[in-house]
């Protein structure tokens, strides 16, 4: 689970076009400076390519942070 | 992809030759294709400025209210539509007559989005058309039965391209074909529709993006004008200086050979349609020759604008080329089969597009179509007749070297010029010269095909444009100054003039005619202006060999020069025949 974590900071820092930022599992749309709803849509973007999933519709509108998503992304590599 | 805001924030950073805005009305959300445009565009030097409409609001920011986009004042508008846009489809049990009138439906709400930008505006418009569906109810009848979609969409397609054609400042961004080449089903993405109002996947967006910068570029001048050659395995197969001319492979013997015939059949439409050949080989040039005297050779020697063939290093011979042919590197693109020669032209000259093609001649045509290099906006009878006028120079340079004197070779050329105000028959050919010439270009200011036409208009100013034919052909319409009057002075804004015509004493002959459309209009005195840039290098003493005189020069090499008329005008011009222009 910390791998994910790791491996989603440099999505975070690339999209963000922030090289300061670290999220944590508690992190969220609000908490992080930049994440708006464009970000939003590239981060997604981002995050399906690079880890080859993709997120079904309703999975992510519930998400509450950063954890939350990290848990749905480990659900959806394991069944791959 | 992901880097996208990163190299935003840096390209933003680095100086652009030119400055657009760019309204974006859109049917879908539009920031990612804007963020990919931008991109696109600050690596060609383009800086733009985007205004976006409210989300699904082209139609009524373009015709209902269109405040905020004349307030914007775009120098384009993109209508960025889709077939999820399609207001109505033609019902399942469609007639004929029932689909004639979806179509023309459909067909009519969007002229009047063309017709109201053209009066608030008065812009270029670029409309995507409209992608095929992503189902296909009745399967293959689809395209066929009145009431298939596909049926629709193509034929919808076909209304807008005649509007296109017979509108200059509707351009079509080609959608349909965008999807087809990207594959539907990797087109579409459902998903992020539906979640975030997107037409389609990342990369698509990208290809969309793609198409629109090169459409842009190509408005502004930017599209490169010449193909760069390779010989050995790139136009035949073989080494000719070890295998022979007679071993070449061309024709239609082996697969390889029908391969290379292809790509030369190709290299010859290009050329048909304007862009320049040009040889750049390390070979013993005698043997190069009988290359394409082979008689399977689709390209003959008389196809080639330029042939540098030595044992020169590459890059040298580029370099050659483009100042043979008096265009800027920028304007080259490089096709070699090695990629050692590739990379060396590629480092040395990085103006120079170098596009990695690989070493199969059947893939090269498809590699060279993606890079979208020689996009054209329109297809002037000029263009196609430009290959052989830049022929005709070559063989006016033979015979330059006749002559006892450089002005017996200038009466030789029997020229005559056609110098007359600017008129309505040519003023997208005035537009597109103003958009893309770069060398002799005093201020390189660039207007849009409207704004021409209002300064042709506006009784301030003085419009000239010239034409030039001489024994070896028509060059067409070569030159173009336009002065903006205040009282009894003209303001030099515009003077340039295409560089195939460099040395003929056109600009002289531009120069007296000006000169007699001032005293019409009392005017005594008139400044020029010379704006350095790059490029235009070539006209920094233009004012000084008119007799300007000199007011004041500027640390950045700019300079204003000012001609008194008050103390008299002795005609300049001895060479060239003007032929007066009947009025009315």
């Amino acid at each position: 689970m910390v791998e994910i974590l790791e491996q989603l900071q440099p999505i975070f820092r690339d999209v963000l076009d922030n090289p300061d930022v670290r999220i944590t599992r508690e992190s969220s749309a609000a908490s992080v400076p930049g994440w708006d709803s464009l970000a939003h849509i590239n981060l997604v973007s981002a995050i399906e390519h690079e880890f080859r999933i993709r997120f079904a519709l309703g999975e992510l509108e519930d998400l509450k942070n950063v954890g939350e998503m990290i848990d749905l992304m480990e659900r959806k590599l394991v069944k791959k | 992809m992901r880097k996208c805001r990163s190299l935003l924030r840096e390209m933003r950073q680095q100086p652009a030759a030119l400055e657009i805005r760019i309204a974006i009305l859109g049917g879908s959300t539009t920031n990612e294709v804007a963020d990919f445009l931008e991109l696109l565009l600050l690596e060609q030097g383009i800086r733009p400025a985007f205004h976006h409409s409210e989300y699904n609001k082209y139609f009524e920011e373009s015709v209902l209210d269109p405040s905020a986009l004349t307030k914007f004042r775009p120098d384009l508008v993109i209508i960025y539509t889709s077939s999820v846009n399609i207001q109505s489809f033609p019902p399942l049990e469609a007639s004929e007559a029932d689909l004639e009138a979806h179509v023309a439906a459909e067909h009519t709400r969007f002229a009047a989005i063309w017709n109201s930008l053209q009066s608030a505006a008065g812009c270029l418009v670029i409309q995507n058309n409209f992608e095929l569906p992503d189902d296909r109810l009745l399967g293959n009848l689809d395209c066929v039965h009145p009431g298939g979609r596909a049926r629709f969409i193509n034929q919808l397609n076909e209304e807008f391209a005649r509007e296109a054609s017979s509108r200059p400042r509707l351009l079509i961004n080609d959608l349909n074909s965008i999807a087809a080449r990207v594959g539907l089903a990797n087109f579409h993405d459902a998903r992020r529709w539906f979640r975030y109002k997107l037409i389609c996947s990342p990369q698509s967006t990208l290809e969309i993006a793609k198409s629109l910068a090169a459409i842009i570029t190509s408005t502004y001048g930017r599209s490169r004008k010449c193909l760069v050659l390779d010989l050995d395995n790139t136009l035949w197969g073989g080494v000719i200086g070890d295998d022979g001319p007679d071993r070449i492979r061309i024709g239609k013997e082996t697969p390889e050979a029908e391969a290379y015939t292809a790509f030369q059949q190709y290299c010859l439409r290009l050329r048909e349609r304007g862009i320049l050949l040009a040889a750049c080989s390390k070979n013993s040039e005698a043997i190069a020759r009988q290359g394409f005297e082979h008689p399977d050779s689709i390209l003959k020697l008389g196809h080639f604008s330029c042939f540098k063939v030595n044992w020169e290093p590459k890059h040298e011979n580029v370099k050659a080329i483009a100042a043979e042919l008096n265009i800027g590197l920028d304007s080259l693109v490089f096709v070699d089969d090695n990629p050692a020669e590739r990379a060396i032209v590629a480092a040395q000259l990085p103006m120079v597009a170098v596009p990695e093609v690989g070493s199969e001649v059947a893939d090269f045509a498809r590699i060279l179509e993606q890079g979208r290099y020689f996009e054209p906006v329109s297809v002037s009878a000029e263009d196609l007749e430009r290959a052989s006028q830049y022929e005709s120079n070559a063989r006016r340079a033979l015979e330059q070297a006749q002559f006892s004197s450089y002005g017996e070779y200038l009466d030789s050329l029997n020229m005559s010029a056609e110098i007359a105000p600017f008129r309505a028959v040519y003023m997208e050919r005035i537009a597109q010269l103003i958009n893309k010439t770069n060398q002799f270009n005093l201020t390189t200011r660039r207007y849009t095909l409207a704004e021409v036409e209002k300064i042709a208009a506006d009784p301030d100013y003085v419009t000239l444009y010239g034409r030039l034919s001489d024994k070896f052909g028509d060059n067409g319409l070569i030159s173009v100054v336009i002065g903006r009057g205040e009282g009894r002075t003209l303001h030099l804004d515009v003077w340039l003039m295409s560089c195939r015509v460099l040395k003929r004493d056109m600009e002289l002959a531009m120069l007296d005619s000006l000169v007699a459309a001032c005293h019409q209009k009392n005017i005594t005195e008139i400044y020029g202006y010379y704006i350095p840039t790059q490029k235009n290098e070539l006209v920094r003493e233009h004012y000084q060999n008119l007799g300007f005189e000199l007011l004041e020069d500027d640390a950045r090499g700019g300079s204003v020069w000012k001609l008194k008329l008050s103390g008299g005008y002795s005609v300049r011009n001895t060479h060239i025949q003007v032929k007066e222009l009947v009025h009315g």
